[in-house]
Formats: C-alpha cells, structure tokens, sequence
C-alpha cells in the first residue's frame, strides 16, 4: 500500500511533462477539490459532524487574502495563513454553538448553512469589497503575490495542497484523536461514558477543518482572479465540496482524492457538453443521480468498496 | 500521613445524598440515599420504571439532580460531565449496548483504555488484556455489529472496565442471556470484583443478584423501600409487596 501511495506520487510529479494545458487545469480542479472534501473530511467524515457550510470557510480565505494582497501588499503566502486563521475563528463560533448547544444532524446541516449564507450576504452587501460585483484582482504573474505565468505552477500547488491535506488526515487517522472521532461518529455517548470529551474533540476537528478549507480560499482567489460572493460563499461549493469525500468514502484517507478523481473530470465534461444551450446545471443531474447511486449501491462511498475487491483479490 | 490514609480508605468510595429527579410529572427518583463501601458490589433492584437507570445516569453525569448531591472518592460530582466522571474513575454500561458498530472489538476496547494510556499502542496492549479478561479474544478483530447479544454485552463490560474504573455501574448486564450464558458473566463479574472494582449493579435477575451482591437496595416509584444484606432484603416485607409481590400472592395456591 505503502509503495503504491509514493508510485502514485511520483506518476503525479512526472504528469505534467506528457499533458496539455487542458488537462493539467483538470487536475487542477481534481486536486484543490480533493484537498477542500480533505479538510471537510476531518470534521464531516471522521467526526460525521456533517457541516454544509464549508464555502464560508473557501469564500472568507480567499476574501482574506486578495483583500490583503491587492490593499496592503501582503504575499498571499502569508495571507493564506490569516485566511486559515480567520476561517478558524468562525469554525469556533460555528461548532462552538453547536456543539455547546447539542445540534444534531439536520439541525447542525441547517446552522452551518446559515452561517454561509449570512457570509454571502454580507460580502454581498459590503461595498468595500466589491459588493455584488465581486472582487478582482489584477494579474501580474509574480510568484511572491500567488500568480503564475506557468498553469503547471498551479498544478505543483494544488497538488502539494491536497498531499499536506491528506497528509494530516492520515496522521490524525493513526491517532488517538482520529480512533475518537471516529468513535464520536459512531455513538457520541457511549464516547462520553468512556472518559472521551466529545465536546472538545468536535472543536479541534472543526477548527483544524475550517483552517485547512480558508487556507484553500488563498488557491482559489488566485487561480481564478475574481471573487462573486454568490460562487465563494455560496451552497453550490459547499456541495461540491462535500460530494467528493461522499462518493469517494468519507471517513478515510483517500476517499476525498478517489472521490475528486470521479467527480471533477465528469464535471468538467458536462460542462464542456452541456454548457452551451441551456444545459448550463446538468452537471447537477449528474451528481444527484451519482448520489443516489452512491447511497443505494455504496453507502460508505467507493474506497471502502474498491479496497474489499483489493484484498478479496490479493492472492493469499 | 496514616491516619490521612486511613480516614480516605475508610471514607465511603460512593456517597449519595437525597438526590431527586423529576420528569414532567414524573418523580422518577424520589430523596435517594445510598453508600457504597470500597470493594463493595452493591445490587440496585426494582420492579421495570423504579427509576433504577435514571439513579444510574445521575450517578454518571448522564443527567443532572434536581436536589442533593454525589460524592465519589472525595469529589463532588455536581455539574461534571460524563467523561469527566469516568476520568475519576466510575464508569457504567448502557443498558441497551451501545458498542461502536463498525469498530472492531480491539479497536471499541481501545477507546476506553485510551483514557489512561494516551498512547495507541499501550491502549492497544491494554484492550488486548480486557479482551480475553471478558472472554472475547478469539472475537478481538470481528466487528461489533456482528456479535450476539451475550458478546455485545461483554464488550460494553470490556470497554468500560478498559477506563480502569474504581467503580463500576453495570445496567442489567445479564438481560437476555441464556442460563448458561449468565453463570458465565456472573463469574466475570466476581473476578473483576476480586481485583480490586467496586460494582453497582442493576438487575432483574434476583438468583444472580442474590448470589453477587454484598448488599442490596431495593427501588419502587423513585423511592428506596428497603436495603440490607441479600437474605435480610428478600425477606423484607415491602419489597415482598413491590417486587415479588406477584410471585407471593400466587404461593399459597400451589
């Protein structure tokens, strides 16, 4: 497993030699969403605190640091950390009503989605960061301000993005945090009753998820210059993220990046197919028929499927 | 220092005051008293709704007393939250199990030990030597959902007793099983005693709880009518009427 992982990685690193830059933007997109349903994994698939928010976590980083890159100059190197950390703060505020308050399930679906949406709104409404407008940035292609005249520089990054993503999860899956959040997904009071604090390990699950997912925002700013308060906030990303680690396998390792590898490219197809004519959502179609797919036929998601034919194959 | 010792050693492990909870119009349990020795396997019976689970979740900080208070090894429990008790060392199991399905055995076992041994390998060690304590460690890699009931209710002893109780509060551990079955986990359940746990057990098993209680207390309607050793209990009128009043009234017609 171990040597397929690092063969995977180095075919990654080489990829970019033999592909157009069509297809090296499709990564792009299979690895920053892979790294989004990553960070959401933490807190959605091992906890099963299941957030649909998460574009507030996306739309404040990514508001975060091109404000500070374009305003004060700041490398959004950095402002990715204050993004990260900023999305950390409101990850607080989220699961800390919560959690505190014992939201549960849909109630917990509906809060997450509240705060997004209030984000949304209020970008919306706030003329100092371009209001319904939206927020730009001017290209100048040097790399100290996240701008790269090369798509391939993009690609190294997105790609280094989602291995430190999957990185962590891995780490935290080997660990006693990860062996409770995952008892937390599985019977929270049974948790309880055997000394864990259910309350406290939820919190750092959201916070070490909401950091993760702002720091993505700085990615996403920058790879597509313009921010709409209507895209970076809205319920549409926080599907897409969400979707991915879902059809892959939430809760483990490599369910996000599985998932990202089915979803993306078929996004991008159907966007190429479908975009023109009035066909602009069917995309959509295809994720709600998927989903179904999924929870009839799959309901842990692919990974765990794929991995019982790997070793029902292995020879013995 | 001795004399500090000895009055700790001497001091209850368990000491409840009047506590009551009250449900809507429901007095589930009314002014409750009880002390339990260091060592000791107190029995908690009552006929169904006496209120004897709800004494247990305001024993675990599953909820919270109206009135009255609980000290356990010196601590007040007053506003500790159910982990936090189990760290002081009083841990319970659920009367309906509640193993983490689609763990493993080791791996259920091993969230308990993690309370005292931080260290994935050391809690790992630690289930291990729970696991085959109870039985299970030819189970140890099947998954929790897929166990009978009897083994179920060894994994929610098993992973409690993983938390290193000093105290131990089991919820009708033997419902279900068959004869055999609970002479088996009656036998568990004096070894744990012998090592040293002090046991509160609900159960409507009156040979078994006869057979493994030092002492036993008897609920009806939230109230305790009557405690004392298991003869002296069995004979006490009130609980004749409560709890096997049925049975008594039927004696006379064999």
């Amino acid at each position: 497993m171990r040597w397929l992982a690092a063969l995977a990685v180095v075919v990654l690193l080489l990829l970019p030699a033999v592909l157009n830059s069509y297809a090296i933007t499709v990564f792009i997109f299979i690895f920053f969403y892979a790294f989004l349903g990553q960070a959401w994994n933490i807190v959605g698939g091992y906890a099963g605190q299941l957030s649909a928010g998460h574009a507030a976590f996306v739309g404040i980083g990514a508001y975060a640091s091109a404000i500070l890159s374009v305003e004060m100059g700041l490398t959004p190197w950095i402002g990715m950390l204050v993004g990260g950390l900023l999305s950390a703060g409101l990850g607080t505020v989220v699961g800390y009503l919560g959690f505190r308050f014992g939201l549960r399930g849909f109630y917990f679906v509906l809060l997450t989605v509240a705060f997004a949406e209030v984000c949304r709104i209020v970008a919306l409404n706030t003329d100092a960061v371009g209001g319904a407008l939206g927020y730009y940035i001017t290209f100048t292609g040097n790399p100290w301000q996240f701008q790269f005249q090369d798509n391939r520089a993009y690609y190294y990054v997105a790609l280094g993005l989602m291995l430190l993503a999957t990185g962590i999860v891995a780490a935290i899956e080997r660990r006693r945090f990860g062996a409770y959040l995952i008892a937390i997904r599985e019977d929270e009071s049974a948790c309880e009753a055997l000394g864990v604090n259910t309350f406290r390990y939820k919190m750092l699950a959201m916070v070490v998820s909401s950091f993760l997912t702002g720091v993505g925002g700085t990615f996403y700013a920058f790879y597509l210059f313009s921010l709409q308060p209507g895209s970076v906030f809205g319920i549409p990303l926080s599907v897409e993220i969400i979707i991915r680690p879902i059809v892959g396998g939430a809760g483990t390792v490599l369910g996000p990046i599985l998932g990202s590898f089915i979803l993306s490219p078929l996004a991008e197809l159907s966007r190429i197919y479908f975009g023109q004519g009035g066909w602009a959502g069917a995309h959509l179609i295809a994720y709600g028929l998927l989903l179904i797919a999924v929870v009839l036929f799959l309901p842990q998601g692919a990974y765990p499927a794929l991995r019982r034919l790997w070793i029902r194959a292995a020879p013995r | 220092m001795s004399a500090c010792a000895k009055m700790t050693a001497r001091a209850p492990l368990l000491e409840v005051s009047g506590i009551s909870k009250r449900f809507g119009g429901l007095q589930a349990v009314r002014d409750l008293s009880l002390e339990m020795a260091r060592g000791e396997v107190l029995g908690l019976i009552g006929p169904n709704g006496a209120g004897k689970t709800t004494a247990f979740n305001l024993l675990s900080g599953f909820l919270s007393p109206d009135t009255g208070r609980v000290r356990f090894d010196g601590h007040p429990l007053a506003g500790l939250k159910p982990h936090a008790i189990c760290r002081l060392g009083l841990a319970r199991t659920f009367q309906i199990v509640r193993p983490f399905p689609r763990l493993s055995v080791l791996d259920n076992v091993r969230i308990g030990a993690l309370a005292r041994h931080p260290r994935m390998a050391e809690a790992r060690g630690k289930a291990r030597a729970v696991i085959d304590q109870v039985g299970l460690g030819a189970k140890a890699d099947l998954t929790a959902a897929g166990l009978t009931l009897a083994d179920r209710k060894r994994l929610e002893l098993a992973r409690a007793l993983a938390t290193e109780p000093t105290l131990l509060l089991l919820d009708e551990v033997m419902a279900g099983l068959n004869p055999t079955e609970i002479t088996d986990i009656v036998g568990l359940i004096k070894r744990i005693n012998e090592n040293g746990v002090s046991i509160l057990l609900i159960e409507h098993n009156v040979r078994a709880v006869m057979s493994l209680s030092h002492r036993i207390a008897v609920l009806n309607f939230g109230e305790k009518i009557a405690e004392g050793e298991p003869a002296a209990v069995a004979n006490h009128p009130r609980v004749i009427e409560a709890y096997l009043g049925e049975e008594y009234v039927h004696a006379p017609a064999r």
